[in-house]
């Protein structure tokens, strides 16, 4: 990489302006920028979706939506909320730190980098104007099984497109993230001296490549099943239904695994900061991470135990998931004892961090739980698994998201949040996502099927309480919204390391940081690694 | 754009693409799985020849129960019973099952079945020497037929499993729509001559 | 505001939050559902007790780990002036927390591995059913017996769960978990079932069996269950299968063998009056009065309590083109179906079908349009055996 050549830029530094900034921009931080919130409107847009389920499910009986449209509504909440709303906060934080957490100027490929993110809204155009053709919105579930999902209308290719760009936009997004940590490192960041951000986002990256080109694979095989003759999931053709569950989980666990891993990092990132305390095991939280990457690759079965296997298959798949939590512990364990004996200081990066940690090892546990073969045969497609995975999703993911941008929201605007509003949208958030998931579990242990838009009468007081607990938590993040503009518009000047305990490279740079990065590489020391 | 990130971002590339090559290549790696695992059955899995079977040991200690499950897409107009729900056999005994199949539209029809043997541990053991598995069948207006599996269960089958149950469905066949559309073509074309 | 302040109020919010959980325990404890059945076959038994012993391990690993978390969040703050360690690595500590977990972790994997070796075991069985799902009903064919069953949803649940219920869902007995045709089944008797369906994926499951399984569209599971208690056990289909996966519930009765044979008998007596039923001709009221039972059972989850169906989706059945078209066509679509629509032959005999066929003709003022039309109101099961 030639620092030179960027060096000779630095006229640039005076930021395009209009429309033109944000339509061709190819720097990382107007990119990030647009990721961010991109994947904030994604997830009101979820949001709303979600609030579409729990209004039909607040009594028995059918109030306000047909059952079609309610399984429209769980179909497409899912796809917003992972490829609209996680997945892309996850590459906009990527965007926004890598460069400066590895001392670079900005991405390896800005011009692919652009189009990675302007591929998003037209994907998503494509799967919301399902909603106004003939045959309605996917409602086959986002797992997309055959032969429901080929019950769709007119909406089949459109929903088939979409998940092919937003394939093409993940893969160049992570070949980016891949090629820039690569080849773009300041002298003296080895690898081993890379902030655990920059590492989880590595092995994400790798995964991405990995899993999104089979999943197109998969869908292609529905487009062509639909289309053109072929019979790779029909049994009158000689193909096979389950194959297609074969094919989506190998994508389908993985997958998992890009959700989480990045908020693994950010939260590897805040814990030593608020504990004043460097991470504990640094380079076992590196192994542990890669071991659970590759284990994702070989427990893919386990979300199919019920679709029936040879015995061996069940033992096999068993182990393999109860193996993952051997490297998720050592996670769990080595955060634990980065905050012991430390000096801690609470403020909202923190206190969401630590909400990560409680409440993704309490779906670390129900996952476990189910990871048990014979004991899934009741949990499966239960309210006990939409608990689990919300407990991991919601609580585990999305609050290290809302924490890495509290942690970071002052050095990109150059000014502190207000941190009192930051606090009330802490409590106010955990007390709700506890209201709303913990009685999932009670739900599904007692018999409640999942994707139902009416029950039995027995479950109506826990969907009352689940049904208020997701008001309250949709109408909290109204407040992250209300701390985010405040905090763009102005307050308390941030400090460049905004944080005391606060250590690496993007906390050497001016708050806000100027347009390129690091337009002179930094040195590295050993002194200054692994924060 | 430095040359060093070009070259890992094409290595990565050629990666990706690899990766959807891998997920057509899962569909024959799926096959080989049910083969090995007795999971399906997939196009000529579990036939063997009369001379093989005639060379299977035959255990004269040991009864199976054979089960016959017939099932039939409501998409097909047709009938399918076996004669005989079940059978008890010796294990290296060939023996024939009798199926009927029967049109009940006044249409030419194609028909196709799928086989299925559970448990899917004794798949593996059960083998036909011969089988209307996948082949297609076509049965006139209101025709009735008899159809035949020839087969003979391993006597290395385990202990443990004393009852089979081997199921067919019968699905109609893609090209069965444009059969019943020239033989109706016909049909009026005779009107047409008479 | 201050941090006092902002302290009391959090104080004050959590106040109302243990208030109002200790009030919901309280209630939960007395009559809202918590745990999985014990269930009534030894499979569901183990299942459980596996269930209740992984569930107390994570609960203490819980315990601890949220333990040593919380010590740490109220001790080494730094408001009560405590002094950051500096170590970051312990390799004696991390080998440890990765042997203790494979401890624990194969200690689960033993009991759980026999259970599933357990549940494998399929032979032996006395009597054999098979389990066909369709959107959205069950097939149930006792297999040495020769008799088969319909159940779908029953009559009660069906109406109040439209859109404008005429019953309000709170007075149904059992809603949505009551069917037309319940199954029956013999107690202490091993019983395979076999799961296969005929459209799209659905699964079968009564928890108090202790398993779910796939109905997979062209291939068969096998299974086994021995109920010990008789009882009455309610199910509900557990993969999404469309528009109605949650409304094609499954009711197993379990009573005594010798009630069973008895059960079996009737059955098999009513299939052979059915089949004897089609040369009959009925009246036109008694095609009407049979015609509008088995359309709520069996049509209104589509076309609708009124006919009027859902635009784009379903068609409407009220002066639609079939159901006042000729009559030949309109029987041949019910019998064999086409696209969405289901083909009913196998389900319902001539008879029914006649009533259901008659019952769409006349109802929603289609009768005037076919009289206009010149077509016949009254189809007969004769009519019916002709056409198949």
């Amino acid at each position: 990489m030639s620092y030179a050549a960027v060096h000779d830029d630095v006229h640039h530094d005076h930021k395009p302006t209009g429309i033109g900034r944000w339509l061709f921009s190819t720097n990382h931080k107007d990119i990030g920028t647009m990721y961010m919130v991109f994947a904030l409107i994604m997830f009101f847009i979820g949001g709303a979706m979600a609030m579409v389920i729990r209004l039909e499910l607040f009594q028995p009986g059918l109030q306000f939506v047909d059952p079609q449209f309610f399984n429209s509504m769980t179909t497409v909440h899912a796809l917003v909320m992972i490829f609209g709303a996680v997945m892309p906060a996850g590459v906009g934080l990527a965007n926004w730190m890598i460069p400066m957490m590895i001392g670079a100027p900005d991405m390896a490929f800005p011009r692919m980098n652009n189009m990675s993110f302007w591929i998003l809204p037209f994907a998503f155009a494509l799967l919301l104007s399902t909603f106004f053709m003939q045959g309605g919105a996917p409602a086959g579930g986002w797992t997309m099984y055959p032969p429901l999902v080929l019950q769709l209308g007119d909406g089949l290719p459109f929903l088939i497109f979409a998940v092919h760009f937003l394939g093409i936009s993940s893969i160049m997004g992570a070949i980016n993230i891949i090629a820039t940590v690569f080849n773009m490192r300041a002298p003296g960041m080895t690898f081993m001296r890379l902030p655990l951000f920059v590492w989880t986002w590595i092995i994400t990256a790798f995964l991405l490549i990995a899993a999104m080109p089979v999943l197109a694979g998969a869908v292609t095989m529905l487009l062509t099943d639909k289309y053109f003759g072929t019979a790779f999931f029909d049994a009158a053709g000689g193909g096979d239904p389950v194959l297609f569950q074969h094919v989506f989980w190998f994508f389908g666990h993985p997958e998992v695994y890009i959700l989480v891993l990045p908020s693994f990092g950010i939260i590897s990132q805040i814990i030593p900061t608020f504990a004043r305390k460097p991470l504990f095991g640094y380079a076992s939280m590196v192994y542990a991470t890669a071991s659970i990457a590759f284990l994702s690759f070989f427990v893919w079965a386990h979300h199919m135990f019920t679709a029936g296997m040879p015995l061996a298959g069940e033992l096999f798949f068993m182990y393999a998931t109860m193996a993952i939590a051997v490297p998720t512990g050592v996670k769990v364990f080595n955060w634990t004892a980065t905050m012991w004996r430390g000096s801690m200081t609470f403020e909202t990066p923190m206190l969401f961090s630590i909400g990560v940690l409680f409440m993704f090892t309490l779906g670390g546990f129900t996952g476990l739980m189910m990871g048990i073969t014979p004991v899934d045969f009741q949990y499966h497609d239960t309210y006990f698994i939409v608990a689990h995975f919300h407990y991991v999703l919601v609580p585990g993911i999305v609050f290290g998201i809302i924490a890495g941008v509290y942690y970071w929201l002052p050095k990109w605007t150059g000014y502190m949040y207000d941190e009192t509003l930051g606090k009330w949208h802490f409590w106010l958030s955990t007390i709700s996502v506890n209201v709303l998931f913990f009685p999932m579990h009670f739900l599904g242990l007692a018999g409640m099927p999942r994707r139902i838009p009416d029950y039995n009468t027995q479950f109506t007081d826990w969907n009352q309480i689940i049904s208020i607990g997701g008001l309250a938590f949709g109408l909290s993040q109204l407040i992250l919204v209300w701390v985010v503009i405040k905090c763009v518009r102005g307050g308390e000047k941030a400090t460049d390391q905004v944080w005391e305990g606060a250590h690496g490279l993007e906390f050497t740079l001016p708050s806000p940081p100027p347009f390129h990065s690091f337009t002179t590489p930094p040195k590295v020391t050993e002194a200054m690694a692994h924060s | 754009m430095s040359a060093a990130a070009t070259r890992t971002a094409k290595k990565l590339f050629i990666f990706a693409i690899a990766m959807f090559g891998f997920g057509y290549a899962m569909v024959p790696l799926y096959n080989v799985f049910c083969d090995v695992t007795g999971l399906r059955l997939k196009g000529k899995t579990g036939e063997i020849t009369e001379t093989v079977a005639a060379t299977v040991y035959v255990d004269p200690n040991r009864l199976v129960t054979v089960a016959f499950d017939t099932n039939v897409n409501s998409a097909l107009p047709w009938r399918f019973k076996a004669q005989q729900y079940t059978m008890k056999v010796h294990p290296g005994v060939i023996t024939e099952a009798v199926f009927v199949v029967e049109n009940n539209s006044n249409a030419t029809v194609i028909g196709r079945a799928v086989p299925s043997v559970v448990p899917t541990q004794a798949a593996l053991f059960f083998n036909k020497t011969e089988c209307f598995c996948f082949t297609k069948q076509t049965l006139t207006a209101g025709e009735r037929k008899e159809i035949v599996v020839r087969f003979v269960v391993d006597s290395k089958l385990p202990k443990k499993i004393n009852t089979m149950t081997l199921s067919y469905t019968f699905y109609e066949a893609a090209d069965s729509k444009n059969v019943a559309q020239s033989d109706s073509n016909t049909v009026k074309a005779i009107d047409i001559k008479s | 505001m201050s941090v006092d302040k902002l302290k009391k109020a959090m104080c004050g919010v959590l106040a109302v939050a243990l208030y109002l959980a200790s009030g919901t325990v309280f209630a939960a404890l007395t009559d809202m559902p918590l745990n999985l059945t014990r269930g009534v076959t030894e499979t569901s038994q183990r299942v459980y007790d596996l269930h209740m012993i992984i569930l107390y391990i994570v609960t203490v690993i819980g315990i601890i780990v949220f333990g040593v978390m919380c010590w740490s969040i109220f001790h080494h703050r730094k408001s009560k002036g405590a002094v950051a360690a500096q170590f970051h690595h312990s390799t004696t500590a991390e080998i440890i927390w990765t042997i203790i977990p494979i401890i624990i972790l194969v200690a689960m994997a033993v009991p759980a591995t026999k259970t599933l070796v357990f549940m494998e075991q399929t032979s032996d069985a006395e009597m054999t059913l098979k389990v066909t799902g369709y959107q959205w009903k069950w097939r149930y064919d006792y297999l040495e017996e020769g008799v088969t069953i319909w159940s779908a949803l029953h009559e009660d649940s069906n109406k109040a769960r439209q859109r404008d219920p005429s019953i309000d869902p709170e007075t149904v007995e059992n809603y949505l978990l009551e069917v037309d045709n319940p199954i029956v089944l013999p107690v202490d008797t091993k019983i395979r079932i076999l799961t296969t369906a005929d459209d799209v994926i659905h699964a079968w499951w009564v928890p108090a069996l202790g398993w779910k399984r796939d109905a997979i569209p062209g291939f068969i599971t096998d299974n086994w269950t021995n109920i010990k208690e008789p009882g009455i056990y309610r199910g509900q289909c557990a993969e999404l299968c469309g528009r109605d996966h949650a409304f094609m519930p499954i009711v197993v009765h379990a009573v005594p063998k010798a009630e069973y044979v008895a059960w079996i008998e009737t059955q098999k007596a009513e299939q052979a009056a059915s089949a004897a039923s089609a040369n009959k001709t009925f009246t036109k009221d008694e095609l009407m009065r049979k015609g509008e039972q088995i359309y709520t059972t069996q049509c209104a989850a589509c076309h609708q309590a009124e006919g009027q169906g859902i635009e784009g989706v379903f068609p409407s059945l009220v002066g639609g083109a079939i159901a006042t078209g000729p009559a030949a066509d309109h029987i041949d679509i019910v019998l064999n179906g086409k696209n969405l629509m289901p083909a009913f032959k196998e389900q319902l005999n001539d008879a029914e079908l006649a009533a259901v066929i008659t019952f769409e003709r006349n109802k929603w003022g289609n009768y005037e349009k076919i009289t206009a039309k010149g077509h016949a109101d009254v189809v007969q099961p004769a009519d019916v055996k002709a056409t198949r």
